[in-house]
């Protein structure tokens, strides 16, 4: 009896929806998830932090269709089994047009089937599993995919850094880690090179000491680590412990500034693949650059980046479409050609996906170095 | 409210037909209620299912499991096969008129095999802890759940360390009530019947009870073995809502939330773990606008919950224990 | 043989600070009975209060180093005094399980809370101590870090000891233990043993985090969930309530978790660790040093 009469008092809390203050027509509800707490807290973060400024930025030209656009954010707390929910209360119960987000492919692949089946367009800024989009026709990247970036990577290792034997550390509870590594495996081997050792770890482990002795015996010329910068900082400082010399080098799972506070040392000189610089000299990228740092105080990365693209393509597909309606929406979306993103031309293909250039950057002094652009073939 | 309970005083049977009629009633009107309060819904029903069964093994047989997780992931992960790999090759055409009532049936056994293999685990973590008490219990009962979820972590052909993906939705509100009904009927029924008596003088006093000729031992193993056929089919229920699992998700975090709830609750007290299973799945999602401070008002509430009502939220009267 | 050597060393070390932690648990259990679940919080506070006194010390000294390390201590010593006045005093005379839920509501407290202060992202250890690699003959490779963990914990433990079994304070200690009533009748403060016994128990923890974050510098609000989890299995694995099992167990513990790492079945060890457990429990139901209490009807 008790359990009822709670339940009931309970629903009905949940009944009080916030309404938003602001005068005028009702805004644009826009969705975003992302892990702005937690053991990703860096990817979250920078992501949120380029969409908020793309979303002030509209706001301040005008809006889109007369009205001014709301961003909807939730934080997943860099966990499984958050997703899901998020995505269904921004749906169902806030009512927002399309949702944003997420970095990390195993959360973007949480959220989708939810997004699928409502009929609300995604658009992740960085997931870059294949699977992702695959899940239906709502969901939308505007990033490259793994296989493209396993086989820049395997280009790089074999062109630039002039090595055949290289071994490979996944992390292998991360869905990214572990697509990106046979994703570069499948490149490296095709053009004749060859991965001598393949070691594995789950992602928080503190200790990589035996699967890294293990590695040295093989003698690899250079090390692929395709994890997240959570633990490649440990990783590396634990190779040069056991006094591995070699280059290392990553994906885009790389890219926080948090890998060279724990890295320190450990992680100069080391390479990994990402989709934006701001070292890049366009004025279009020297302009985002700036206007991140007065408002963030914050050199903007490769999330940060990405986050502000996605909020800028979803409301020009808005614009396209005329209306917010989801399915119209994607359409539009799907048609994008050529849409001038900071991180570079954005254009939809038939899988949804974005083919763009990887740039390769380098840990030098703390910072991150721009080495080469590459585009996918 | 007093005429109802004279409805169904003495007839159990009934108020368990009323009952999962009344689930039957709320699955057809399912599709009226807003997807996010269904979800929700549905989390409460399979926590509900969870609190009750480790009530049996906790509260009412006073053995200290902290490995629950671990039989809700053997049911989740042997459910989910059972759909995932056998539903091809078992069901028929999408098209067939047979096709719902095919899926059906087909879940609905997954989710007894699931909750079958979890019994057996049940057995096999059960059989050896017979030997120890109380904290020493509870760390081989949570030993067997890490264990069990560091073999899930290993066997590739059911997604290893990245999860189970792309089961199919197979749960809704008629399953997630109907199991949480029938599995609180069995777990009263039984502990309320005179055999049942014997669960709770286990826990109030084993010694007194092994002198009195009851075989503690038998009754140990048939809680650990009913509460995890239990756990196991919330947990396939689980897996089908959410579509996919991973180790991490049925980690000793896990069971530590089903303790509390059950601790909440009052040990022992079904109702009270009932509501305090319906409480703790509320009180996240409610908390959801405090944003990052959400989970620190969360542990507060836990706290301050405790010094208020050490008993157990809902525990009127206190059950007489011997403490020594 | 080098690379068991080199295992050897690698386990030592992780299971000296296992000890410490698990040195905590088996104190608090001994004279209360009662698992305290946020001992592996107070474990992260330490290392976070590490990191932010060494801001006000020379880094890569011996002198700085140990002054962040006493101060770390005393301050967890404080925090383990109040969480234990303000969350668990009330409830002793209870139900055992009671405290159970609320040691969870402070775990999960300090877990957030440090989540909103110190911020959900990994922070990088500074060096406290100079750090030199020793080369030893063989290859192997010891670094000062290491030794400096066993010595620590050495030291530490000689020092609880030494409380435990030749002072006045150590003596009430275990006469608490031993039972409550009888203490308090031969005129023992068991408030004041009790407090001293969490101070005494986090302190421990505190260097614990330390050492810890020494050997991987890179700390975060939830680092203390799964040592704190493995300290526990050490400290029943040793005999919960006797200190000399829970530092054999936290040193069996590591060097087990080390071996299996770095074997074929690392993807195993938490469950290889816990097998283990679990038989050493089947044959010795009371953990490798304890005794079998025989209930008393």
């Amino acid at each position: 009896m008790l359990g009822w009469l709670i339940l009931a008092a309970a629903l009905a809390g949940c009944h009080k929806s916030d309404e938003p203050s602001g005068g005028g027509a009702e805004p644009i509800k826009i969705g975003e998830f992302a892990s702005l707490t937690g053991k990703e807290a860096t990817f979250g973060q920078m992501s949120h932090h380029g969409t908020e400024l793309a979303v002030n930025e509209l706001n301040k030209a005008g809006g889109v269709l007369g009205k001014q656009l709301q961003l909807l954010t939730e934080d997943d707390q860099s966990k499984q089994g958050e997703a899901k929910t998020i995505a269904r209360k921004l749906i169902s119960r806030d009512n927002i047009v399309a949702l944003l987000g997420e970095v990390a492919s195993g959360r973007s692949l949480e959220a989708a089937p939810v997004c699928q089946e409502s009929k609300i367009p995604q658009i992740s800024p960085s997931s870059t599993n294949p699977k992702v989009t695959q899940i239906g026709d709502y969901i939308f990247r505007i990033c490259f995919t793994d296989p493209q970036q396993g086989a820049v990577l395997a280009q790089f290792a074999q062109n630039t850094l002039k090595v055949k034997r290289v071994a490979v550390l996944t992390d292998a509870a991360n869905t990214y880690s572990v697509g990106l590594a046979t994703y570069f495996r499948e490149a490296f081997t095709k053009a004749g090179g060859t991965v001598v050792d393949e070691q594995k770890y789950s992602g928080g482990d503190k200790d990589f000491k035996a699967q890294l002795t293990t590695i040295k015996a093989a003698s690899p010329e250079a090390i692929f680590i395709p994890g997240y910068y959570t633990d490649v900082g440990l990783i590396a400082r634990q190779a040069r412990e056991l006094d591995i010399k070699v280059p290392l080098f990553g994906g885009d799972g790389w890219e926080s500034q948090e890998l060279c506070s724990i890295g320190g040392e450990a992680v100069e000189g080391t390479y990994f693949s990402t989709h934006f610089s701001p070292d890049e000299k366009s004025p279009a990228i020297q302009e985002f650059v700036k206007k991140f740092q007065d408002k963030y105080n914050v050199t903007p990365d490769a999330m940060a980046a990405l986050g502000y693209d996605s909020a800028m393509l979803l409301v020009d597909a808005i614009k396209r479409a005329g209306t917010t309606a989801g399915p119209q929406v994607r359409d539009a979306l799907a048609a994008t050609r050529n849409f001038p993103g900071i991180t570079g031309q954005i254009t939809i293909d038939e899988h949804r996906d974005a083919k763009k250039p990887l740039v390769i950057l380098q840990v030098s002094g703390g910072k991150f170095h721009l080495v080469e652009k590459i585009s996918p073939e | 409210m007093h005429r109802v309970k004279t409805i169904f005083a003495g007839r159990p049977k009934t108020l368990l037909l009323a009952a999962l009629a009344g689930t039957f009633v709320l699955w057809l009107c399912s599709s009226q209620i807003n997807p996010y309060y269904l979800d929700v819904l549905t989390k409460i029903g399979i926590n509900v299912t969870l609190a009750v069964s480790l009530n049996l093994i906790n509260g009412y047989t006073g053995q200290f499991s902290l490995g629950h997780a671990g039989f809700m992931a053997v049911g989740a992960y042997t459910a989910a096969a059972i759909t995932l790999f056998g539903g091809p090759k078992i069901l028929p055409a999408e098209s067939s008129h047979f096709f719902g009532v095919a899926t059906g049936g087909l879940f609905f056994g997954a989710l007894i095999v699931g909750g079958l293999a979890a019994a057996l685990a049940g057995l096999l973590v059960g059989a050896p802890s017979l030997r120890l008490k109380g904290d020493y219990l509870a760390i081989v009962t949570l030993g067997f759940g890490e264990i069990i979820r560091v073999i899930f972590r290993n066997i590739d052909s059911l997604g290893g360390a990245l999860g189970l993906n792309g089961i199919p939705p197979y749960t809704n509100i008629f399953w997630v009530f109907g199991v949480a009904v029938v599995c609180t009927y069995v777990v009263v029924t039984m502990v309320h019947s005179t055999y049942g008596r014997g669960f709770i003088a286990v826990r109030d006093d084993e010694v007194a009870a092994e002198a009195m000729g009851l075989n503690t031992t038998r009754y140990k193993i048939v809680a650990f073995v009913v509460g995890a056929f239990f756990a196991g089919m919330a947990g396939g229920l689980y897996g089908h809502y959410a579509l996919s699992i991973d180790p991490k998700g049925f980690d000793f975090m896990r069971s530590i939330e089903i303790v509390v709830m059950v601790i909440l609750g009052g040990m022992g007290n079904t109702g009270g773990v009932i509501a305090a299973a319906v409480l703790l799945t509320l009180l996240p999602e409610w908390l959801r606008r405090f944003d990052q401070y959400r989970m620190i008002f969360y542990s507060l509430l836990l706290i301050g919950l405790m010094l208020a009502r050490p008993q157990g939220l809902f525990t009127w009267k206190r059950k007489p224990v011997l403490q020594a | 043989m080098t690379e068991f050597l080199q295992q050897l060393i690698n386990g030592l070390s992780l299971g000296s600070v296992y000890a410490l932690i698990a040195l905590g648990y088996t104190m608090v259990y001994g004279i209360l009975r009662f698992i305290n679940f946020a001992h592996s919080d107070v474990f992260m506070v330490g290392a976070f209060a590490g990191f932010y006194l060494s801001r006000y010390f020379p880094r890569e000294s011996f002198g700085g180093g140990l002054a962040v390390m006493l101060l770390a201590m005393l301050l967890c010593a404080a925090l383990g005094i109040v969480i234990e006045r303000l969350a668990y005093r009330p409830l002793r005379k209870g139900s055992n399980l009671a405290v159970l839920i609320t040691a969870i509501g402070v775990s999960m407290l300090l877990e957030n809370t440090g989540q909103l202060i110190f911020g959900a992202d990994y922070k990088a250890f500074p060096t406290l101590f100079p750090v030199r690699t020793i080369v030893m003959p063989g290859g192997l490779d010891l670094s000062s870090n290491q030794l400096l963990v066993f010595g620590v914990t050495a030291a530490l433990l000689i020092g609880l000891q030494f409380i435990v079994l030749k002072t006045k304070i150590g003596t009430a200690m275990r006469a608490v233990s031993f039972n409550h009533q009888a203490a308090s009748l031969v005129g023992i403060n068991n408030d004041r043993i009790i407090s001293f016994t969490f101070g005494l128990g986090s302190a421990l923890a505190a260097a614990g985090g330390i050492l810890y974050s020494m050997l991987y510098p890179s700390i975060d609000p939830y680092m203390g969930v799964l040592p704190g989890l493995k300290a526990f299995v050490a400290a029943v694995l040793g005999g919960i309530g006797n200190i000399p099992g829970a530092a054999l167990g936290g040193l069996l513990l590591g060097l087990i978790e080390t071996f299996v790492n770095g074997s074929r079945f690392s993807t195993y060890t938490d469950a290889i660790a816990f097998a283990l457990l679990i038989l050493i429990l089947i044959f010795r139901p009371a953990g490798l040093l304890g005794k079998f209490q025989a209930e008393k009807v």
